[in-house]
């Protein structure tokens, strides 16, 4: 029954086109294919990113889960109004009354937009080397950068601990060579933190960036120097504008997760670091606030869908003028 | 009708032995790993000449053209331009600029910023690349797409605004590496004849390379065959055509038969050559002495096939079979096969609409041919 109802469905789109009866069950093969992404999506972010913003219209309650409204099967259709009636705004209200929050968006912003930046300087000349490097040892390198997924990111994060800490590994180094009389205080700074950031997500920066300088035709460089460029400005005017799209990829795949990064200011920051990462933690685990770190939760996602759609606007415009 | 056509025919410099050669490769050599792709080779070439450089891939040709540029360095020997030692001058300072085969335009520009690009490099007034720019797109009747970016442009037009970047800062020589490559036959016939009027126009050197004969045979004032990284036979067309020095080149260069024989008498230039089966008398005879291993090359177009046995069997006639026809509209090619298993190719211009007594296949056919229609090679 139910897969004739499909039929009856996509028939009538078929039938307007130059579909045969194989084309037929190609072109429900193909929406079905399409579909996948879709019902993935569907189930696991959209469903779910509604019961947040459920919960963050709700009120803090002593009780199992703590909130009001809980919606139950029991109650009815009147039920369910009356519970609806009781969402309120006042969680968001709430998060512009205390400048805690405001403080820990825009830091986030900020620490996301320098830890970009630092991820892309390191970055660039990684994924330049590596495009440059001969055909066979490509591959290695390429092995070589996604390399450290294989340890825990937590572990990772850790392991910096040891190597930043006043007693740490660096410090020891430094001061066994006599650069420093004193030990560097770098653990629990900000520092600490872009270090932190830009070791975990160089990856992300290396991989597009390389993706994009790897399929640049190295006649395009040749032709820029016969027509009287020094080799420095023919990066400037030819590889660099061409690895743009890389360049916007890397920086986005860095920028949204580091934004709403909890572990590594966790760890690697201190007490005193401000991130929104970190206030929706507490919010949730320690004041067992759920209402407002949903709305947290909610604010950050407005907060990082602009720079996504940015990114696809860049993508559509990339592709555009591949073609 | 331009008149240069006569300047052209009259355009000889290499003949004259006063002329000074513009561009000089003195026992170049270039080693990639244990690669040689060009092998201590020498060449010179004239101010204004179109000079093409032909060759099968991997025949170092494109090397040659890339150290001119200056991409490559050499192992060994030297490039003079003008008198003046490239190597060691890098690219963005060497008075010559290359129209690449993949055009190599720059797909973020539009297509006056890629003619501009090299105009801006040298620090231009802007005004005056504005003129530039757009006197390049007239030349190249691409007026109309000055705003479009390369991928909005068909592969006709690409090449032109290639060809247009490539020619704005008015280079010394212009070298142009397989520049008709990527075009449809047609497009490319065209564009032949206005690269040659274009060379003209701007009195530019050009140095071609390309591995299509008819282009370099259409275009060139000199042709250089090119193999295994060592030039064969440097000489205009014609000369490389109807007088080749080697079976490589007479083999390279169109279709040929080749007779193999020894020398059996020779007086002055003319000889005569005991071949297996047929005997030719020739007044081309080299200068190989009697006795040597020698071959007769002929060109098909040279040989006439007959359905009727001549009066007389002397040299330069055979007797054999028709083996093979192929009937192109404007000529037919006719191979006929000896008796003893070798085919010569022939073709044959169709003067008439109607031949009354055409040859058909296992006909039995002679061909014969003229003292001075072929050339003795000795390697």
């Amino acid at each position: 029954m139910a897969v004739e109802a499909a039929e009856a469905k996509i028939a009538p789109v078929s039938g307007t086109g130059k579909v045969d009866g194989g084309g037929f069950i190609q072109a429900v093969t193909s929406r079905l294919v399409i579909a996948v992404p879709y019902f993935w999506l569907l189930l696991f972010f959209l469903v779910p990113f509604f019961i947040v913003v459920k919960i963050s219209l709700s009120q803090t309650a002593i009780a199992i889960p703590p909130y009001t409204p809980v919606f139950t099967a029991s109650d009815g259709p009147s039920g369910w109004w009356a519970n609806v009636r009781e969402f309120s705004f006042d969680n968001y209200l709430w998060l512009t009354q205390d400048a805690l929050y405001f403080n820990a968006y825009v830091t986030s912003v900020i620490i996301a937009a320098i830890s970009t930046v630092l991820t892309l300087l390191v970055g660039y000349p990684i994924a330049y080397g590596m495009a440059r490097a001969p055909q066979s040892l490509r591959p290695v390198l390429l092995m070589l950068v996604i390399l450290p997924f294989w340890t825990s990111f937590l572990i990772r994060v850790y392991a910096w601990i040891g190597i930043l800490k006043p007693e740490g590994l660096l410090n020891q180094l430094l001061l066994s060579i006599g650069l420093f009389s004193q030990p560097l205080v770098i653990l629990n700074t900000y520092t600490a933190i872009f270090i932190g950031i830009v070791y975990s997500y160089l990856p992300f920066m290396v991989l597009p960036l390389y993706a994009s300088l790897e399929k640049m035709d190295n006649s395009l460089i040749e032709a820029a120097q016969d027509l009287g460029c020094t080799p420095t400005a023919a990066f400037w005017k030819i590889t660099f504008p061409l690895s743009l799209p890389g360049v916007v990829a890397g920086a986005l795949l860095v920028f949204i997760p580091a934004v709403g990064e909890f572990v590594i200011p966790d760890l690697l920051g201190g007490s005193q670091t401000l991130m929104i990462g970190r206030t929706l933690w507490s919010e949730f685990f320690a004041n067992r606030d759920w209402p407002v770190s949903s709305a947290v939760a909610v604010i950050l996602l407005i907060i990082l869908v602009a720079p996504i759609m940015y990114f696809q606007r860049a993508q559509a415009q990339a592709q555009e003028a591949g073609r | 009708m331009k008149p240069l056509g006569s300047i052209r025919r009259s355009f000889a410099p290499w003949a004259d032995p006063a002329a000074k050669p513009y561009i000089v490769f003195e026992n170049v050599s270039k080693v990639f790993g244990d690669f040689t792709a060009v092998d201590d080779l020498s060449l010179s070439i004239y101010e204004r000449e179109f000079f093409a450089l032909l060759g099968a891939s991997g025949c170092g040709k494109s090397t040659l053209l890339r150290m001119l540029a200056g991409f490559e360095t050499p192992t060994r020997g030297r490039i003079l331009l003008d008198g003046q030692d490239l190597v060691g001058i890098p690219p963005y300072r060497r008075p010559v600029n290359m129209m690449f085969q993949s055009y190599a335009l720059f797909p973020h520009m539009s297509v006056e910023d890629n003619i501009a690009f090299g105009l801006k490099q040298e620090g231009m007034p802007k005004a005056e690349i504005a003129k530039r720019v757009t006197e390049m797109l007239r030349l190249v009747k691409l007026e109309a797409f000055a705003k479009r970016k390369p991928h909005q442009l068909s592969g006709g037009q690409r090449q032109r605004v290639a060809l247009a970047r490539s020619v704005a800062k008015r280079p010394k020589v212009l070298l142009l590496d397989e520049p008709l490559g990527a075009l449809d036959k047609k497009l490319r016939e065209e564009t032949q004849f206005e690269l040659m009027d274009l060379q003209q126009d701007l009195g530019l050197t050009f140095m071609v390379v390309t591995h299509d004969q008819e282009e370099a045979m259409t275009m060139s004032d000199r042709i250089a065959i090119m193999d295994k990284g060592k030039v064969c036979q440097v000489a205009t067309p014609a000369e490389i055509y109807e007088a080749p020095n080697s079976r490589f080149v007479a083999d390279f260069v169109g279709s040929v038969n080749l007779f193999e024989g020894t020398v059996a008498r020779r007086e002055g230039s003319a000889a005569v050559i005991e071949g297996e089966g047929i005997t030719i008398d020739t007044d081309n005879g080299s200068d190989a002495p009697a006795g040597a291993k020698v071959w007769y090359a002929v060109r098909p177009e040279k040989i006439k096939v007959s359905a009727r046995a001549p009066e007389v069997m002397g040299p330069n006639t055979a007797e054999g079979e028709v083996w093979d026809i192929a009937y192109l509209g404007d000529m037919t090619l006719i191979h006929v096969r000896l008796p003893d298993g070798r085919v010569v190719r022939t073709s044959q211009l169709n003067r008439q609409r109607v031949v009354e007594e055409p040859l058909t296949w296992n006909d039995r056919a002679w061909i014969s041919f003229a003292r001075d229609s072929g050339v003795v090679l000795t390697r």
